[in-house]
């Protein structure tokens, strides 16, 4: 290296590093959070404040904050009713994501049948099949059978859309369960199922929370499946919220504060499973 | 598959069946089927009772809007995943020996968390156009104010028949002048009460030595003589005056209260006397971010908010399983922390960094819902992308061209299909 070593300007920097460094890295997150707390501060300022000013003029004038907009949008039953669809949504795909994909990967892991590995594969390799692929088709299928438009059929697609990110997360958890373990329960004549549940299940908790955050996030944050899938009646808060930004401008209130209720959920999510939701986003990344 | 699971003393084929049936049965319903299906239906006209062939992929290349996408959607992958990658990378290396780096990955890694329609709406929000309303404008306005505030004297024009005209930079300019006079510039198109209070009632000046002058508002009205300077008329204060000639500026001067200036040393001429248009600047109001230009750059800023997070957590990841042997050898053989990073911690590291920059590859030919929230409806055309416009095709307003849909889904799928090979490789490395 040509560059002569420990340069008076390396040294330089190598002093200052630190403060300069954490100094940075405070105002990076100051930056990162600033987004949302201006949602947050304008969900709580009256429409005829967030027409004329901006949400930092509650630092001067803390008094004009109010939960009006929240009672209004408490009172409101078509957001209410898309939020409460969110849930309907959202939980039964989750609990089935995990259910109908803990039975296929533990086959898929522990039960011997020829084309195995095929199979696997070709399950896993299903993970990047985009949804815009199926969104004609399925539409088309759907409205066959009556369903279109109904929770039912966003949960089946929802939970059909997951099925190759558990397979593939929950067979790689369970691949990793000691033999020996599962031989010595079947020979204490433990049945199939028994195994399964009592046994490895409990045993992949970590893969099992990291999918069920995922999945829960995924489908509840999701608006394209929903914008084609869902009627009224069955429009989770995301598409609410969408067909609100129309008139963007004069209805922040109901804007900022619907955002911000349908974003309580994940947040909390994201707070109390950390872990299990940063392990469920990077393996399931490529979604 | 090299590792070996079964088979177990246990477990049936029947078994194997019964718990991968309802599984199976949902893939190939909502997987297989409809990408068999999309690739048929590729190839069929708008309604679907004729077969084209290949033309709905012509026409993906040839339509303007679709190409609008296309080439979009090229900025997007050749823009948004490697500077996330970048910034993921310096995040990580940078909170590697911070002490409170967990709680600062969290807040970095949160927006992952959001919708993307929340997150769109948070940042119409933050690119509202309106600087009293727009977090970017408010921020860009006060930074600009600071360094050239805004002119009270917003469009002012010359008095007709006044001696000034518009130059062609905007900027009023007198016909040449000599020294030794005294020279009137009337000015108009302002309301009185946004001079200033000190604006002292305007006299020309006697002529003298050097060059003077006097910049008045000219108001109108019955007792107004166009040109001269009346009776309760006032000065222009702070107007920045520049005197040219031969094409350069010799000297420049500030009106006073009285709207008066002068320039001493000046002899001969001729001179041209220039009121920059700066003076009469519109106050600037930020930057059109939702327009057509920006909002593109504006939409993959938003990405970059939501994916630095997670580009950084798994580089963070990667960090961890560097040995830390190489790392302190290249420092006691007295490396800077600079080239540690470049020739030690970069190589060491970049098979993670590929799966990071696939993996947002990947991530953003998909980006379909940020686009549509973030960009207004009369700019989204400028924004689209290719995921977008599979939707807006097959399903949006005035759309409803489900063969040219399948092709764009088509398209889609082909693009984001290296990706199965470098998952399966994944998965089966993984194993091994």
């Amino acid at each position: 290296m040509t560059v002569p070593r420990r340069s008076v300007a390396a040294r330089v920097v190598a002093r200052l590093g630190g403060p300069v460094v954490r100094v940075g890295l405070v105002a990076v997150a100051l930056f990162w959070m600033l987004p949302v707390l201006g949602l947050l501060v304008a969900s709580l300022r009256p429409e005829a404040n967030n027409v004329r000013s901006g949400w930092w003029t509650v630092v001067t004038a803390p008094a004009q904050l109010t939960l009006a907009n929240y009672a209004g949008l408490l009172a409101d039953r078509t957001v209410m009713g898309s939020l409460w669809n969110t849930v309907l949504i959202a939980v039964p795909s989750t609990v089935l994501v995990v259910v109908v994909g803990a039975f296929a990967a533990y086959a898929l892991a522990w039960i011997e049948f020829p084309g195995r590995d095929v199979v696997t594969i070709g399950v896993v390799a299903l993970l990047v099949v985009p949804v815009q692929v199926a969104l004609v088709p399925v539409a088309k299928l759907l409205g066959g059978i009556g369903l279109y438009g109904s929770i039912p059929g966003l949960v089946a697609f929802h939970v059909a859309f997951g099925m190759p990110f558990a397979v593939f997360l929950l067979r790689n958890s369970f691949v990793g369960i000691p033999r020996d373990l599962l031989e010595a329960a079947r020979l204490d004549g433990g049945r199939e199922l028994r195994i399964f549940w009592r046994l490895v299940l409990p045993i992949s908790r970590p893969a099992v929370a990291a999918l069920a955050t995922f999945q829960f996030l995924w489908v509840w944050n999701d608006l394209l499946v929903a914008l084609v899938f869902a009627d009224e009646a069955s429009a989770p808060i995301t598409v609410a919220l969408r067909s609100q930004l129309r008139q963007f401008g004069s209805n922040v209130d109901v804007l900022a504060s619907g955002a911000f209720l349908s974003m309580i959920v994940p947040l909390v999510v994201f707070f109390a499973f950390q872990r299990a939701f940063v392990q469920g986003v990077l393996a399931g990344s490529t979604k | 598959m090299t590792r070996p699971t079964g088979p177990l003393s246990g477990g049936s084929h029947r078994l194997a069946a019964l718990f991968l049936t309802p599984a199976l049965l949902l893939v190939v319903v909502f997987l297989v089927y409809p990408t068999a299906y999309s690739l048929v239906r590729s190839m069929f006209d708008a309604r679907g009772d004729e077969f084209v062939g290949v033309e709905n992929y012509v026409t993906a290349f040839t339509d303007d809007r679709t190409l609008v996408a296309l080439r979009n959607s090229v900025i997007w992958v050749l823009v948004a995943p490697s500077l996330v990658t970048t910034i993921g990378l310096v995040l990580a290396v940078v909170t590697e020996r911070i002490r409170w780096a967990t709680a600062f990955r969290l807040v970095m890694f949160m927006p992952l968390a959001i919708s993307l329609v929340a997150s769109g709406i948070i940042f119409r929000l933050v690119y509202e156009e309106d600087p009293d309303r727009g977090l970017v404008n408010a921020v860009a306005v006060s930074v600009h104010d600071v360094f050239s505030p805004a002119s009270p004297y917003q469009g002012a024009r010359p008095r007709e028949g006044g001696g000034l005209v518009v130059g062609p930079d905007g900027a009023l300019e007198t016909a040449p002048v000599g020294a030794q006079g005294a020279v009137g510039l009337p000015i108009t198109g302002f309301d009185p009460v946004e001079l200033p209070a000190q604006a002292a009632s305007a006299v020309l000046p006697e002529p003298g030595a050097g060059l003077r002058g006097l910049v008045w508002l000219d108001v109108g009205g019955t007792p107004d003589r166009t040109g001269e300077v009346d009776a309760g008329e006032r000065g222009v204060p702070g107007i920045a005056v520049e005197v040219w000639e031969a094409g350069r500026v010799v000297a420049t001067a500030t009106t006073g209260d009285d709207g008066r200036f002068t320039v001493p040393d000046l002899t001969g001429g001729p001179y041209t006397i220039r009121l920059a248009a700066a003076n009469f600047a519109e106050p600037f109001r930020g930057l059109t971010w939702l327009g057509p230009v920006l909002v593109t750059p504006v939409v993959i800023a938003a990405w970059l908010w939501i994916m630095t997070g997670f580009a950084m957590t798994l580089i963070v990841a990667g960090l961890a399983s560097i040995p830390r042997d190489a790392l302190e050898a290249a420092r006691v053989d007295g490396a800077t922390e600079w080239q540690v990073f470049r020739r030690v911690t970069v190589p060491l590291l970049s098979p993670v960094l590929l799966v990071v920059f696939v993996t947002l590859v990947i991530n953003v030919l998909k980006v379909f819902d940020l686009v549509f929230v973030i960009a207004p409806g009369s700019v989204q055309e400028e924004a689209n992308v290719l995921a977008l416009q599979v939707w807006q095709v097959s399903f949006g307003a005035g759309g409803g061209d489900q063969g040219l849909g399948s092709a764009l889904a088509v398209l889609l799928f082909l693009l984001v299909l290296p990706a199965v090979v470098f998952n399966i490789r994944r998965f089966r490395g993984d194993r091994s």
